[in-house]
């Protein structure tokens, strides 16, 4: 059994408990999984105090989460807790897709140089959410409540009433704005009596974590009709403490109790790892998948994120990942709201970006469970037909698809964006989020995406020195009722004006990616998405960038 | 939307073409036939790569089934 040491977080009656009349919060987040977690640590950063209220006393329990993308891992630096998840987790980017009793093909989803980050970690949720709510425990401004269940919702005209459940009996907080982010069978949701719809897929997949020290490389490795499986697919991925991920697709008629139990399981797996490998069980469970989201994510003052919105099935770990992506985009414009920096209605935003981010990933896993669990007969020729052809047709290898790997929803039609009016090359457009590239800061190697955080901020491609009056503009922004801090990048050898921050692209990376011809300027959202960009500094159009992305 | 696909005769000698076509699949199984079919519908799909001709072609298949 797990061999992971479950933390107990200690309950600790709050003095809202003992009021006579409500305690007034301007936030309270419902869970504190990985999306409740990660928007508490946001908001703190970005000054804003909240509650966060679980109703368990520990991390998640069983076998989730495992594969956390480059977008999570750049979010989660933000939030200044990417370095022990990166310490801890095992970093891969490449893997290979069998069929029947060869290999299809083999994949490196990084192929290019010059990230910080790799494409993905994998990670245990259970660790994922310790070493967030280990740095959550550093800020004083998150109010995190153990033993904590939300048990009635009662939304007034100026705030919202949460009735709570704890050891010691119920009390209630009013708060300004609620974050729902209370997992699948989210508790807001049902309180609410809001619909969650979609499609469940009719097929039982057996999730097993071995423990075992296994020659195997740290790749994705899927199977579809293993001889060791017959009829179904198969996965195996590496997590951290030589635990092993497999899963099994057992088919719709398999008996879920049946098949979790241990010799079910153990000749399975030893009919894939051989017959000497030597493991442990250390969780096994079996899942069905669906794929739902709510109509809207906003409902007034809550506002829905990660599994309590949207329900993805876990081919291309689109789960935890679009989640944190969620808090990453809701997070900044609450906080504007709370500072009256912004209007209401740039929430509604967050609706817009992140239903169209919903609805990707949901068509995402579709298509991919549609191929893994073809129904009838002749979706399984075809299926077949592609795997059979990807052996020495390049084409089809394309048309093979064992899951989508998560990567950041590009924000295309968000009525935060200014459109281009200048010609841009390149993979980057007003909605995306920004490329890191290698740079030289202080003579020292760094990171562009560093000078991307804190708010908004500004990105200038100069070549030789700033010219001083657009320095002193770009200078001007930083005074902005809504900052904006710029930084020059500048090529190897040339330096920037005075009172500007600088880089260096010493590789010239950061040019090519923002197709940064001397001149060009690029206005960045807190969340590290390009909001607007120009050839030319010009403060009249930045002004207006602004005010349309705040939702003025 | 104008048509892309064409539908008028394409082959030289259509003859030859059909015969290719029956000549494939003699002695295969229905199980063969159908994958030999899928992996050339995947083939010539990919060769065409555009998804309105197909769509198009798609729809014509249908028409009357
Ligand atoms: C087998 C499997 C594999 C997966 N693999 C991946 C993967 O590789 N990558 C990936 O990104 N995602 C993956 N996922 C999905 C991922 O686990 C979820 O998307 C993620 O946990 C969602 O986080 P969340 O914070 O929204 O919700 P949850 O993690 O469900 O957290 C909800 C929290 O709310 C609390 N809560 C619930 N009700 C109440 C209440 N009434 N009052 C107070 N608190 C409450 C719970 O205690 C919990 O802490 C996988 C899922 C499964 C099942």
């Amino acid at each position: 059994m797990p061999s992971y040491a479950y933390p107990t977080y200690a309950y600790r009656p709050s003095p809202d408990q003992v009021r006579t009349t409500p305690a007034r919060h301007r936030v309270a987040i419902v869970g504190a999984g990985p999306v409740g977690l990660a928007a508490a640590i946001d908001l703190a950063a970005q000054g804003v105090a909240c509650v966060l209220l679980d109703e368990d006393n520990t991390v998640s329990t069983g076998s989730r989460a495992i594969c956390h993308a480059k977008r999570t891992l750049e979010i989660l630096d933000r939030l200044g807790c990417a370095a022990p998840m990166m310490a801890k987790g095992i970093t891969w980017q490449s893997g290979k897709v069998f069929f029947r009793d060869g290999q299809v093909f083999a994949f490196d989803l990084l192929p290019e140089g010059g990230h910080r980050f790799p494409a993905f970690i994998n990670l245990q949720q259970y660790y994922f959410e310790q070493f967030l709510v280990e740095h959550a425990a550093t800020l004083p401004a998150i109010d995190l409540r153990w033993k904590n269940r939300l048990v009635r919702v009662d939304v007034k005209a100026d705030c919202v009433r949460l009735g709570i459940e704890t050891p010691d009996g119920t009390y209630d907080i009013d708060a300004d704005w609620v974050i729902a982010a209370d997992g699948a069978r989210s508790a807001t949701r049902r309180l609410m009596g809001l619909d969650f719809r979609g499609k469940v897929f009719e097929d039982r997949f057996l999730i097993a974590d071995v423990k075992m020290k296994a020659e195997f490389p740290t790749e994705r490795w899927f199977w579809f009709e293993p001889p060791f499986h017959t009829g179904g697919s198969a996965l195996l991925h590496r997590q951290a403490d030589d635990i092993w991920r497999i899963d099994l697709q057992l088919g719709w008629n398999a008996d879920p109790e049946e098949e979790r139990k241990p010799e079910r399981v153990i000749p399975r797996l030893k009919a894939m790892l051989g017959p000497n490998a030597r493991f442990d069980l250390d969780w096994v469970s079996v899942y069905t998948f669906q794929c739902r989201r709510l109509d809207r994510f906003r409902h007034g003052r809550v506002i829905f994120a990660g599994d309590a919105a949207h329900q993805v099935s876990p081919f291309g770990a689109r789960g935890g990942n679009s989640g944190i992506q969620d808090a990453d985009n809701l997070v900044w414009k609450l906080a504007l709201v709370l500072k009256g920096l912004a209007p209401e209605r740039l929430l509604d935003s967050y609706d817009a970006e992140r239903l169209v981010a919903a609805d990707e990933n949901i068509q995402y896993t579709t298509r991919s469970t549609d191929f893994i669990t073809p129904k009838g007969t002749v979706s399984r020729t075809f299926r077949d037909a592609v795997l059979g052809l990807a052996r020495t047709h390049v084409f089809a290898r394309r048309l093979v698809n064992s899951g989508r790997l998560s990567t950041a929803t590009i924000l295309a039609d968000s009525p935060l964006s200014t459109a281009d009016i200048d010609a841009f090359d390149g993979q980057l457009r007003p909605g995306a989020p920004a490329l890191d590239a290698p740079v030289l800061r202080d003579s020292r190697e760094g990171w562009l995406l560093d000078s991307v955080r804190g708010g908004f901020s500004g990105l200038y491609f100069a070549e030789a020195g700033v010219d001083p009056t657009v320095a002193m503009g770009l200078a001007a922004l930083k005074q902005a009722p809504i900052p904006v801090a710029t930084t020059a990048v500048v090529p190897a050898g040339q330096s920037a004006a005075d009172g500007l921050a600088v880089v260096v692209d010493a590789e010239g990376q950061a040019g090519r990616r923002y197709d940064g011809a001397p001149g060009t300027f690029y206005l960045m959202r807190p969340d590290q998405h390009v909001a607007a960009r120009w050839r030319k500094f010009d403060r009249a159009r930045v002004d207006a960038a602004l005010a349309r992305a705040t939702g003025h | 939307m104008p048509s892309k696909l064409r539908t008028e005769s394409g082959f030289e000698r259509p003859d030859d073409f059909y015969d290719v076509l029956i000549e494939a699949h003699r002695g295969l199984t229905e199980v063969q036939s159908a994958m030999v079919n899928a992996k050339l519908i995947l083939l010539l799909a990919n060769h065409i790569g555009d998804l309105d001709v197909i769509r198009e072609a798609l729809a014509a298949a249908k028409a009357g089934v």
